[in-house]
């Protein structure tokens, strides 16, 4: 039998493994998920995919917008519909590596098991491994104009690398004149949508980059943002971002709250399908098939729904796709009620049997299928969710024994099993994935 | 125990209600597991065989426990099963306890699911859970079952729809917004489960037909505007639950005709 290459160092990585299943998740319950992780499929997967975090508690909101904006900075602007006057202790820059080590955590993994030796099977033990914006262009304009077209400048901040205006309008033809007379290209029909939003009493946060700051920075990219308010609107503005947009865009929404699982209430959110075992092809390219996925799962739903990717207590994580956030950087995304609990010490570690749940939500929307907002609530739902999938190694070494018949045909089933489950879930062609499963060894009929 | 007859009404709900159920478990994963649905319907019965026996005195009848155990559990979430009994017990409760004037106040579920989401905090609605795929085949189930049922509340569920989507187009009229909106938030499965199986209830709605169509008007009134001002999902259910106390004042205020006979399950005809 030929020797696979992944055998020869599985037996060590297992080893290592149990070392650490047993030290860090001593409390986690015995049927907990084990496997090997090794790829996972995070935000950058999906083109024109905008990262937001959300930190809610009661009615104390954070948002937490992330821009991969590559263009001209002097292009950069950003309006975004806000609850109320947000102060300038309001708002915040939040270092970018947070969010991605947020969307890292919670991001769709790949695990990885080794069939044991049919011959001498092992004693069975379980062991887990940790392993939009609108843009526009903008120029100051006189508080008279404003005035006059019913627009009021209620606030005007510099903060980090961000100029930020505070708008309300009466009206929404005053508010996309002054928008377009202060250099905004205004996408064509967002007057409606705007004019929606004052009269639901709504203010306008407008972003551009002050150049002088950002130079002074030292980056070549655009940090994240963040807008602090209290309100009853727990909700996602994202009409504005559908007008004249080409095509759907994804969103990865991250929410971080103390109680439980958050979800949409006007839109249906589905779970990922999950913990299915997948042809071992699919390590080579597993961006290609959690896409591949998520296409497939939304054009099944007819685009209409919001998939649930992540639900998990930020205490740990079982694979572990990144490691859990310490309490300081879940603070300065906004989990506020950490830091009333906690102590200086507490705040570098990772929470433990923490307060902080996150729901990774993912959605394409575009403004035929999503034609309102998103609006959300908060469950009781603690349950853990995650999208997971699994690669199966047969074992490859050399044995011999009466069983190792039995062994090799169960594979045949298994093989045809995971051929079936990747075509159901991606669409993909089930003559071509026989093909390359055959090329990596799994030998399907 | 009643003998059961094709005539009443509730025995075209409960299958109307447990064919929506087998189909959102299967088909949509509501997220409502089989042992807690055996856990939510036989605590409504036993409520009721309990209640019936040592409180009310009357034969058991399993057949209103069981429409609202399904409502129940088309709705109720929480995040353990303790908490589902316990939702099952108050709504079957709030019958046998909670009463005027020989008629029960609240609709069971209704009360059921308004007292879990207000005095505790382990229990949430899902109104998107439905979708909008599967709507048009929700509405042919729930008026189908609407004719098949003989209640005679036609008019309650004609008045609330009527008066809801009426507030619907308006707000999106106000506010400038595509009929795409108001189009899809009729589109609900939770606002025709609602309409179909919560507020028609006849046991719990005004005797005299003036009186019900002001009290689906008011109930569709206080429901939208707890939804759209405080972005509260669970509106309507609370808009019914507060409500629901000034039927014995709208009795009062519109008494039934003489000729008229209460409502009761086993005569539908006659009301």
């Amino acid at each position: 039998m030929e020797m696979n290459p992944m055998a020869r160092y599985a037996r060590p990585l297992l080893a290592a493994a149990l070392l650490s299943c047993s030290g860090l998740f001593a409390a986690a319950p015995a049927h907990a998920f084990c496997g090997f992780y090794v790829a996972k499929a995070d935000a950058k997967l999906f083109n024109k995919a905008s990262k937001v975090v959300v930190a809610r508690k009661g009615e104390q909101t954070a948002v937490t917008m992330a821009s991969d904006y590559e263009g001209d900075l002097k292009e950069f602007a950003l309006v975004i519909p806000v609850p109320t006057v947000v102060g300038k202790d309001q708002i915040k820059i939040i270092e970018s590596a947070w969010v991605d080590h947020l969307d890292a955590y919670s991001a769709p993994r790949l695990v990885e098991y080794f069939d044991p030796d049919p011959c001498n099977p092992p004693i069975a033990y379980s062991a887990a491994t940790p392993r939009n914006t609108v843009m526009m262009a903008m120029a100051d304009s006189s508080a008279s104009r404003a005035k006059a077209l019913g627009v009021k400048i209620e606030a005007q901040y510099t903060v980090g690398e961000y100029d930020i205006l505070i708008l309300s309008a009466t009206q929404s033809d005053g508010l996309s004149t002054w928008l377009t007379e202060s250099g905004y290209k205004i996408p064509q029909g967002a007057a409606p949508v705007l004019g929606s939003y004052i009269k639901q009493d709504m203010k306008f946060f407008v972003a551009r980059v002050n150049l002088t700051e950002q130079a002074k920075t030292g980056r070549q990219f655009l940090r994240p943002i963040q807008v602090n308010y209290s309100t009853h609107k727990f909700m996602l503005p994202i009409r504005l971002g559908t007008v004249n947009s080409n095509g759907p865009q994804d969103m990865i929404m991250l929410m971080l709250t103390e109680k439980g699982r958050v979800e949409t209430t006007n839109y249906r959110t589905i779970r990922m399908p999950s913990n299915m075992d997948v042809p071992i092809f699919t390590k080579t390219d597993f961006g290609g098939f959690y896409r591949a996925m998520f296409d497939h799962q939304v054009k099944k739903d007819d685009m209409r729904a919001v998939y649930l990717e992540y639900a998990w207590d930020m205490g740990w994580c079982d694979p572990c796709a990144a490691d859990p956030l310490p309490n300081n950087q879940l603070v300065a995304l906004g989990a506020f009620w950490l830091n009333q609990s906690a102590s200086k010490e507490d705040l570098r570690l990772p929470p433990r049997m923490s307060n902080v749940f996150v729901t990774r939500l993912h959605v394409r929307y575009d403004a035929a299928h999503f034609p309102e907002d998103l609006v959300f609530q908060e469950t009781a739902d603690r349950a853990n969710f995650q999208g997971r999938y699994v690669l199966r190694h047969p074992y490859t070494g050399q044995s011999s024994c009466p069983q190792l018949d039995d062994y090799q045909r169960s594979l045949q089933t298994r093989f045809e099993r995971e051929a079936t489950t990747l075509t159901q879930l991606t669409g993909w062609d089930l003559a071509e994935i026989r093909t390359k499963m055959r090329a990596n060894g799994q030998a399907v009929k | 125990m009643a003998r059961l007859s094709l005539r009443d009404a509730r025995v075209w709900q409960i299958f109307s209600l447990g064919l929506l159920l087998i189909f959102g478990v299967s088909k949509l994963g509501f997220d409502q597991t089989l042992t807690n649905i055996a856990l939510i319907i036989s605590t409504a019965l036993a409520t009721q065989w309990l209640c019936g026996r040592f409180i009310a005195g009357v034969p058991f009848d399993p057949l209103s426990p069981l429409i609202t155990a399904f409502s129940l559990c088309l709705l109720l979430r929480t995040s353990s099963p303790e908490f589902l009994v316990l939702g099952a017990v108050l709504a079957i409760g709030s019958k046998f306890i909670l009463r005027f004037d020989g008629k029960h106040i609240f609709n069971p579920g209704n009360f059921g699911v308004a007292a879990m989401l207000l005095f505790t905090n382990v229990a949430w609605i899902s109104p998107a859970q439905w979708g909008s795929k599967t709507w048009a085949a929700f509405l042919f189930i729930c008026l189908a079952c609407l004719v098949l049922s003989r209640a005679r509340r036609a008019d309650i569920a004609i008045a609330f729809l009527g008066s809801y989507v009426a507030i619907l187009l308006l707000r999106a009229l106000y506010l400038g917004d595509p009929l795409a909106i108001p189009m899809k938030q009729m589109q609900s499965g939770a606002l025709l489960l609602f309409t179909f199986f919560m507020i028609t209830d006849p046991k719990t709605t005004p005797d005299r037909r003036s009186a019900r169509i002001l009290f689906a008007v008011m109930v569709a009134a206080a429901g939208a505007w707890l939804q759209f001002a405080y972005y509260l999902p669970q509106g309507l259910i609370y808009a019914l639950f507060f409500a629901s106390p000034l039927v014995p004042l709208l009795d009062r205020l519109f008494p039934r005709e003489r000729s008229d006979v209460r409502f009761q399950w086993s005569r539908p005809a006659l009301n």
